[in-house]
């Protein structure tokens, strides 16, 4: 059974699945649009995890970044008429770029100061949106995003056609992000977590380092608001708001901050009950906020934390009857 | 120049709102270092108490906000027992986070008790003063005054009291506190009981100007979070001028420049503040 169950095969059938799911609810597109909506969550929440998670700098201004790669992709493609992908191309790079000066001078703050400069920027962002109706269409929104152009043969007109396409990046993104973590990079950021002034006596250049894991999440953060202004079609400031954040935030501690799973099991989970509580949704906060509360306070790393801790507590008990001595797993989680 | 003395009136006004918000901030941040992103959440909560009693009983307006400091410092307790008191050894990012929590509650919590609609608090100082061609409705008159209350029985209470020595003596040094013996669960408690107390009275006294709405926390408290920042985390003093500053140049701003960019002026302000200044204005360098 354990060996039945290994890492492996369970990414395996889940990529299985995800690659099956369009055929099994092929006549259902509403279905179809809220696993793409998550999936493009999903692939914001993973940016978000390598500045906060494994970095440890809780940005606030991500949603704002979420909204400058659909604004870049919405206004290029409406306004200059842009080749689809070209925009998309521009869209992560402009974000990357406003991440890269933003970056570089919030990052000079520190803990606190830190995030609420974020949080700052993030609603600047949102107002100068609002405001700027010359540019950005202001609280109308922007209308009329056109669909991706088509690759050759492959065109993007179904709900199932931008299902993969979607899937497609969210894959790359996952594959990345495991590439980062596990790497050099990876283990520099986690050193710059759990302390920075011992990062820097090891001689880590704690600034790059900060600064290089910002601008990734922040083009994770611009992919996503890219592809989500490329399938909802019509993008309002909203997209910028601090609920935006807010719940991006929730969806990573509750599936596990500083985890490789914890974003994908997080934000899916989370978009699946909103489906289920859509009948209240202003109320799903009452349920939503205190879970956010108590899970910050007994399972600070989340559900796949919890998981991870839990398969340590039974491995635990089984070395014992085995007498061996116990290998501490916290540095092993940390990459889990 | 009339116009001017009545933005000037209407900055004061403006001021001293962000000012009671922000010590109340300040404290919590300056004793306890929890920088609360709930805080928004009991100047919400204080709003709609006030008016509800008001509604429902027909009590007198400062009966209502009396009743109203009494259920949000009990609220705050509750935050610090139930949230920040287990969260106290955690990593940092925690305790934002879960503050976070705490909003998205209590925004949820208030819109299924008392609905969306945005709500009028009718005062009983509706009238207006003429003086010397400047109008003054009785109600900016009470903030402004009520502000000037507040500060001088807060300094009162900290710097005459044991219970305000022992807060000023966690402030100061932690270890050096736990040492001479001070119970800082006492002191937490009593700091979120203030921090509380005083976002009621400002969301009370602000409500009949500004309308009650599930969103009302929002914009005040990113200001007053600028004001805690520009008067030096922690500093009360600090509040107070900064919380007038922001105020006036709000109010001067949206007179002299243009309305619509009024609320990015605070921000802007603060970006600029912290780009030049990244360890805060008037940073001791103690946190």
């Amino acid at each position: 059974m354990d060996k039945f169950l290994n890492q492996r095969t369970v990414i395996a059938i889940l990529v299985l699945f995800a690659l099956v799911f369009p055929l099994i609810y092929a006549d259902n597109a509403y279905i179809l649009h809220v696993m793409t909506v998550g999936f493009i969550f999903t692939i914001s929440v993973y940016g978000m995890n390598i500045i906060a998670g494994f970095t440890g700098q809780l940005s606030l201004a991500h949603a704002g970044f979420f909204a400058i790669g659909a604004y870049t992709l919405g206004l290029l493609t409406t306004r200059t008429g842009m080749n689809f992908w070209l925009a998309l191309v521009a869209a992560v790079l402009l974000t990357s770029l406003a991440g890269l000066v933003l970056g570089a001078i919030a990052l000079r703050t520190k803990e606190h100061f830190f995030a609420i400069y974020t949080l700052i920027v993030g609603y600047l962002i949102y107002l100068l949106i609002d405001v700027w109706d010359g540019l950005t269409g202001g609280v109308r929104g922007l209308i009329g995003i056109p669909i991706p152009d088509p690759i050759g043969p492959i065109a993007f007109d179904s709900p199932t056609a931008m299902y993969y396409l979607v899937l497609f990046f969210l894959l790359l993104s996952i594959v990345i992000a495991v590439r980062i973590v596990r790497s050099l990079t990876g283990r520099t950021y986690v050193a710059i977590r759990n302390s920075e002034e011992l990062a820097q006596t090891l001689g880590i250049n704690t600034g790059v380092n900060k600064l290089v894991s910002f601008v990734v999440s922040v083009a994770y953060a611009g992919l996503a608001g890219a592809l989500y202004a490329a399938l909802t079609r019509f993008i309002g400031p909203e997209v910028a708001s601090t609920t935006m954040v807010f719940n991006f935030l929730m969806y990573l501690i509750v599936g596990g901050i500083g985890t490789l799973s914890g974003p994908i099991v997080g934000t899916m989970l989370f978009i699946w009950f909103e489906q289920f509580l859509k009948g209240f949704q202003e109320y799903q906060m009452l349920i939503f906020g205190p879970v956010l509360v108590l899970v910050v306070i007994f399972y600070p790393r989340g559900i796949v934390g919890g998981f991870y801790q839990l398969k340590a507590k039974l491995q635990g008990r089984r070395d014992k009857r085995a007498p061996q001595q116990f290998q501490p797993m916290k540095a092993k989680e940390a990459e889990k | 120049m009339d116009l001017f003395l009545q933005q000037l009136f209407n900055g004061l006004t403006l001021g001293s709102v962000y000012t009671l918000v922000a010590i109340g901030l300040t404290l919590v941040f300056g004793i306890l270092h929890i920088p609360n992103f709930a805080h928004g959440a009991l100047y919400l909560v204080g709003g709609y108490v006030t008016l509800m009693v008001m509604q429902a009983t027909g009590v007198h307006y400062f009966i209502a906000i009396a009743a109203s400091i009494i259920v949000v410092a009990l609220l705050g307790v509750l935050m610090e027992r139930l949230v920040f008191h287990p969260l106290r050894d955690a990593p940092p990012i925690h305790d934002k986070i879960a503050a976070i929590g705490l909003v998205l509650f209590f925004e949820a919590l208030v819109e299924l008790v008392w609905g969306t609609e945005y709500l009028r608090m009718i005062t009983p100082f509706g009238d207006t003063v003429a003086v010397g061609g400047v109008f003054l409705t009785e109600q900016r008159i009470l903030i402004i005054g009520v502000a000037i209350l507040c500060v001088v029985l807060l300094t009162f209470f900290l710097k005459k009291t044991m219970m305000g020595a022992s807060i000023l003596a966690m402030a100061q040094n932690r270890e050096g506190a736990f040492l001479v013996g001070i119970n800082s669960n006492a002191v937490a408690m009593m700091t979120f009981a203030i921090s509380g107390a005083l976002a009621a009275i400002a969301a009370s006294l602000a409500s009949p100007i500004n309308l009650v709405f599930p969103a009302m926390g929002h914009l005040v408290i990113l200001k007053a979070f600028v004001v805690v920042i520009i008067g030096g985390m922690g500093s009360i003093p600090g509040a107070i001028v900064a919380g007038l500053l922001l105020g006036l140049t709000e109010s001067m701003g949206a007179t002299y420049i243009s309305g619509d960019y009024k609320d990015m002026i605070a921000f802007l302000l603060l970006i600029i503040i912290m780009t030049v200044r990244p360890e805060g204005l008037f940073a001791k360098g103690s946190y």
